[in-house]
């Protein structure tokens, strides 16, 4: 226990967190919102890390996960006035059901079959969104009436706060003997099963803390934007940024997550001049990246600290 | 009158789910690659047919024609960029190879369709019919490139299935989806099946990118969704048998036709996914599928 607090990484980790913390004194609102969208996208892709980089079970379906828990508070908002803080723990308790219930028959295939289910789950939430358009404004979206608060520095706060607690949990539970278990079940499932360890009730539980912080996340960002499309939370094209996100940060790192994500939507703004090539040089760049360097920014500078 | 309507129109867009299907099933029986880029690849023919077609006024013959080598090219691609240099990376653990695929197919699949839709804008383009007018079914006034279009499809199930079952290439192509070791132990190089596999899927992608393009239309847009509806009809099925997945694109295609027809064309997809679902549950492996 003690070597984990004495690992630079720790430090360097809470260093950029003092410094990013500060941010609001001297940076332009504008900056604020990119960043504030940008650490809600971190917690998708750590929760989605938990997922691929310990449990080895590709979720091609992050934002079915998102979705539930945007639009669960998002309805209850905007159509029956509950309180803000009420509709994102429905919104995160709606998550949690959803991943159980896709979990619970998806867990019990493998590979390719599991990462369809998720697939298709992301398709039927669309539909459904389309669908019954009464209540979830359809192809348009949804308006939120409340708002987290009016402030670009409060909102920043929160946003990073946020991602600083869940962050803080995924990795620990990540570093914990639970992740060292879902670890193995994920490179071995027949020898780790044969260890004596529940390699389903582990991925499970996996899942349900992957869909609580993607639920939660999904809550708390409607609320920032006020308003909850398809384009923003559901749409497949958001699920492959948080995929992308991950991998390019690094998998099996769980923070690296986080870097992914600051960099996805940082370089997707200043891409902004070149227009609809936008996802095509980031796409490309997230192609490279898993081909050059399968172990992410992070996971690179990690392998290097322990060689040396 | 409707059923009989519902029964035509069904067979015409089954065949089609059958053809593209088929393509996406052989590469992930030989070479147990899921390729995601599917739908963009489909995209990549039907769009490089409609440019032939209004940008250049080529006759709709060579139109089909440039569609197809479109989807050839972009097949090769497809295999070069995203999947060959992660089966021989030796950065990549092996049993993350599948994920890193699933990953890399995807995102070479969305480069794809992001310069179709920066070349050519994300309208709806339809692909000038090779046989136009309308023909009478039993009373049904069905358009000539209906028929056309499930004579093709089936056409081109019939000569793969003669391919596969009747050529001494085929034969190795099917040895190699059942013993990869055994058939490199022959003496055939493993790399050279996956490539010759490769361009099969291209001309099978591109024949059903084309059809599709003169049948429905097609937008930068359907790359995801046509990957999804190749992805669960192939599922449905059973991963790498093509007898099942020919079943499951009829069944998928008069699923979506029944909605369509009974209840509304907006929720024409839903009923095959949720299909999917209860499949999963209950028969994890498919309809015709082993494990």
């Amino acid at each position: 226990m003690p070597s984990r607090f004495r690992s630079p990484l720790l430090w360097i980790t809470l260093a950029v967190l003092v410094i990013a913390a500060t941010l609001p004194w001297y940076v332009s609102a504008y900056i604020l919102g990119l960043l504030t969208v940008a650490y809600y996208f971190g917690v998708f892709a750590m929760s989605w890390d938990l997922l691929f980089g310990f449990a080895g079970e590709v979720n091609f379906g992050p934002t079915f996960l998102i979705g539930v828990g945007a639009y669960t508070a998002g309805i209850l908002n905007s159509h029956y006035s509950v309180e803000l803080y009420l509709c994102v723990a429905a919104g995160a308790l709606a998550a949690v059901v959803a991943g159980f219930v896709l979990a619970l028959p998806a867990l019990r295939l493998r590979g390719p079959y599991f990462g369809l289910t998720t697939l298709v789950a992301v398709l039927i939430l669309q539909s459904f969104v389309v669908v019954f358009a009464d209540l979830t404004g359809g192809e348009i979206g949804l308006t939120i009436p409340d708002v987290l608060s009016i402030n670009a520095g409060v909102n920043y706060w929160i946003a990073l706060g946020f991602m600083a607690v869940s962050g803080a949990i995924l990795f620990g539970l990540a570093q914990s003997p639970v992740g060292l278990i879902l670890q193995a079940s994920g490179q071995d499932p027949v020898q780790a099963g044969a260890l004596g360890f529940n390699i389903i009730k582990h991925k499970l539980a996996a899942f349900i803390v992957s869909a609580f912080f993607s639920g939660l996340a999904g809550a708390l960002m409607v609320f920032y934007m006020g308003t909850a499309s398809v384009g923003t939370v559901v749409d497949l094209a958001v699920g492959v940024q948080v995929i992308v996100a991950a991998v390019l940060g690094g998998r099996r790192t769980v923070l690296g997550g986080a870097l992914g994500a600051i960099f996805l939507i940082v370089a997707g703004e200043f891409l902004r001049p070149t227009g609809e090539l936008a996802t095509f040089i980031v796409s490309s760049v997230a192609l490279l990246v898993i081909l050059f360097f399968p172990n992410g920014f992070l996971g690179a500078v990690l392998s290097r600290g322990t060689r040396s | 009158m409707l059923a009989l309507q519902i029964l035509i129109d069904g067979f015409a867009i089954s065949a089609l789910y059958a053809l593209g299907a088929t393509g996406f099933t052989l590469i992930f029986g030989v070479s147990g690659v899921l390729n995601l880029s599917h739908g963009a690849v489909m995209v990549t023919a039907a769009v490089a047919a409609w440019a032939a077609g209004s940008v250049l006024h080529l006759n709709p013959y060579a139109d089909a024609l440039v569609g197809l080598l479109a989807a050839l090219i972009a097949a090769m691609a497809t295999y070069f960029v995203s999947v060959q240099p992660i089966q021989h990376s030796r950065r990549i653990p092996g049993e993350e190879k599948e994920i890193f695929i699933l990953t890399a197919t995807l995102l070479w699949g969305i480069m794809l369709q992001e310069l179709v839709a920066y070349f050519f804008t994300n309208n709806a383009k339809t692909v000038l019919p090779i046989v136009q007018g309308v023909v009478s079914i039993l009373g049904v006034r069905t358009p000539r490139n209906e028929v056309f279009t499930a004579i093709v499809c089936w056409a081109v199930i019939g000569l793969l299935w003669l391919l596969v079952n009747r050529t001494k290439m085929g034969k190795t192509v099917l040895a190699a989806s059942m013993n990869p070791r055994g058939v490199t132990l022959l003496g055939h190089e493993l790399t050279h099946i996956y490539i010759v596999v490769w361009a099969i899927y291209g001309i099978l992608a591109g024949i059903a990118g084309v059809l599709l393009g003169m049948f429905l239309g097609v937008s930068s847009y359907s790359a995801g969704p046509l990957t999804a509806s190749a992805f669960a009809i192939v599922v449905l099925g059973g991963l790498g048998s093509v007898s099942g997945s020919l079943i499951a694109a009829y069944v998928v295609g008069y699923l979506e036709t029944l909605t369509a027809y009974l209840i509304s064309p907006a929720y024409r997809s839903i009923p095959a996914l949720l299909l999917l679902v209860v499949v999963m549950y209950v028969r994890p492996q498919g309809l015709l599928g082993r494990r």
